[in-house]
């Protein structure tokens, strides 16, 4: 079992991209979960959401509390809430940043660190305004490159699938922040696998 | 075909493929995904079906009460405080013999206000002639709902199905979505015993003297008796479309066991992890699943209880000043088995208002029901605060 917990903004698209991973890992044969985290939402406040991963049916229906994954929709969430909490020692967090993995020391040394900078990419790719991009599958595009996880192209068939509009750009931007994603921190081996 | 779509949308589909002909409803968290979801299904066409859009659950309840008296299959779905205020038509459905199908979506009642699971919604509505039949995972919700519609218009009694809120509501898993030509050979159109037309007027629940009422309710407890053998025969059906089937009660790993647990909804597919864990240890330990609430499958949980030494049953529902629903029914249940063969009934109270309920919390209750020496109660309290 491999859990994961996204971080973003009301708005950013936090949900529906839960909604895809899950999707794209169901297209690769996995079992998976996913859910927001389960309360009242406002736009811009603070969110989460979760995705169980596994190769039999999953049956643990309570809250994920130690992640083995982190994704941050949203750099100012790393002041705001403690996106860590509870991450297993050794686990991986992918954050929306234009800085390289080396500018988050206090994370580095404990976990393996990528970034990506998704709101641009998202932004270029006319997602969303340039005030406020829609950076979800980018990230996501992104998490497949960095994590071995999940596929580039079955992230790509989800949003075609399920991603009602501008299907096309959200593809290209998960494209190009696959190939723009850095990673740093811990050795890829020393990450725990499904 | 295989999607991954969230408990409230399974509802949804559930509805969809059983062709329902009159939707009424009126939108409450977290429920509201539920008819949304048909909402568009019939404006676009793809589902034929007349939507009604009401002021308040009970209207909603109302209209679809007027609906399959004419012979229409109807639907809603609520939670709650939506739920309370349609309790009066409840009655009218329930009495009235109408086999309309509902979701509920279990929610906390407030004050306090709480939008989180928690069954005390449904099980407040234990007496007013519907079947209730509890799901665990999205896959149960899709197909529980289609089936209770042949159910209800097989016994023309009213059916609830019922899902834990967010944990299946707002919860995406892979659920398998049958074809609708599958689902029209296992759900012909209803054909109803009596209905409301203009050409042969009758009038239905018109004054009933005490030389009558009485009669009234025995039928209704007759169709009700008729409903736990019929469900079978529906699940038999299903199953042989589809390959799946769930029981008014479920045995998991009983074999030989000293101490079972006894839940509903979500909670089972947790507590079944756990189960697996201490059988992996050597401990005889197993659990038994109770689907059906209305009514209440008394013989089938004789069967799977009997000669069991402890019984922990997990509730998340309580009636103030008794303690928790399922664990009351269950003793009320059990009571008549010989000495020898009656478990000691231990009552848990958890995971209210949504509190989340963990591998950890499970492992606790284990740890508490087999203590040596303990005193059977119904209304074990787990992890208040002090």
């Amino acid at each position: 079992m491999r859990e994961l917990r996204i971080h973003g903004r009301g708005g950013q698209g936090a949900v529906i991209a839960s909604k895809l991973l899950a999707a794209a890992l169901f297209h690769e044969g996995r079992w998976v979960q996913s859910f927001p985290a389960f309360g009242v939402e406002r736009r811009g406040a603070p969110v989460a959401a979760f995705v169980r991963i596994d190769e039999v049916p999953i049956r643990l229906r309570c809250e994920v509390t130690q992640p083995d994954d982190i994704i941050v929709l949203d750099p100012t969430l790393l002041t705001a809430v403690d996106i860590t909490a509870g991450l297993k020692p050794g686990g991986s967090i992918l954050i929306n940043s234009e800085g390289l993995p080396g500018d988050f020391p206090a994370l580095i040394g404990r976990f393996r660190v990528a970034t990506v900078a998704a709101g641009e990419i998202a932004a270029r790719n006319h997602l969303g305004s340039r005030t406020q991009p829609i950076v979800n599958t980018a990230i996501l595009g992104a998490f497949a490159a960095c994590s071995g996880l999940v596929g580039l192209e079955s992230v790509c068939a989800a949003i075609e699938e399920d991603v009602p509009q501008h299907a096309e750009a959200n593809v290209r931007a998960a494209r190009e922040a696959a190939a723009a994603v850095q990673v740093g921190g811990l050795a890829a081996q020393e990450v725990s696998h499904v | 075909m295989r999607k991954v779509i969230v408990g409230n949308h399974a509802v949804s589909w559930g509805v969809k493929l059983a062709r329902a002909e009159v939707i009424a409803a009126y939108p409450i968290t977290p429920q509201t995904q539920i008819v949304e979801e048909l909402s568009e299904m019939c404006a676009s066409g793809e589902l034929k079906a007349r939507f009604i859009k009401v002021e308040s659950e009970h209207s909603a309840m109302a209209a679809c009460v007027g609906a399959s008296a004419t012979g229409a299959r109807a639907f809603t779905a609520s939670s709650s405080q939506g739920l309370a205020l349609m309790h009066e038509m409840l009655h009218w459905a329930g009495s009235g013999r109408l086999p309309i199908v509902m979701a509920d979506v279990n929610r906390a009642l407030g004050p306090g206000w709480n939008i989180w699971t928690d069954q005390t919604d449904s099980l407040a509505q234990r007496d007013t002639g519907w079947i209730q039949l509890y799901c665990e995972t999205n896959q149960e919700v899709l197909d529980t709902t289609i089936m209770a519609f042949r159910l209800a218009e097989q016994v023309d009694l009213p059916v609830m199905v019922v899902l834990d809120a967010f944990f299946l509501s707002h919860t995406a898993e892979p659920v398998d979505i049958p074809d609708q030509e599958l689902v029209d050979r296992f759900l012909p159109p209803r054909r109803a015993r009596y209905k409301l037309d203009v050409d042969d007027p009758h009038s239905y629940g018109a004054l009933v003297r005490p030389d009558d009422y009485m009669e009234m309710r025995w039928h209704l407890q007759d169709a009700m008796h008729d409903a736990v053998a019929r469900f079978d025969g529906v699940e038999t059906e299903w199953a042989t479309l589809v390959g799946r089937s769930y029981g008014a009660v479920e045995s998991y790993r009983t074999e030989d066991a000293d101490i079972a647990l006894v839940t509903s909804g979500t909670i089972t597919s947790t507590a079944r992890h756990v189960i697996d864990q201490h059988r992996e240890n050597g401990e005889k330990i197993g659990l038994v699943k109770i689907k059906m609430f209305r009514p209440f499958p008394t013989d089938a949980l004789r069967l799977a209880l009997a000669g069991i030494d402890r019984v922990a049953v997990l509730d998340r529902n309580f009636s103030p000043g008794q303690g928790g629903i399922f664990a009351a029914e269950l003793r009320s249940a059990l009571y008549d088995l010989p000495a020898e063969d009656r478990p000691a009934i231990y009552g848990y109270v958890l995971g209210l208002g949504g509190r989340d309920v963990t591998p950890a919390v499970i492992d606790g209750i284990i740890d508490h029901v087999r203590m040596p020496g303990i005193p059977a109660r119904a209304d074990l309290w787990v992890g208040v605060k002090a």
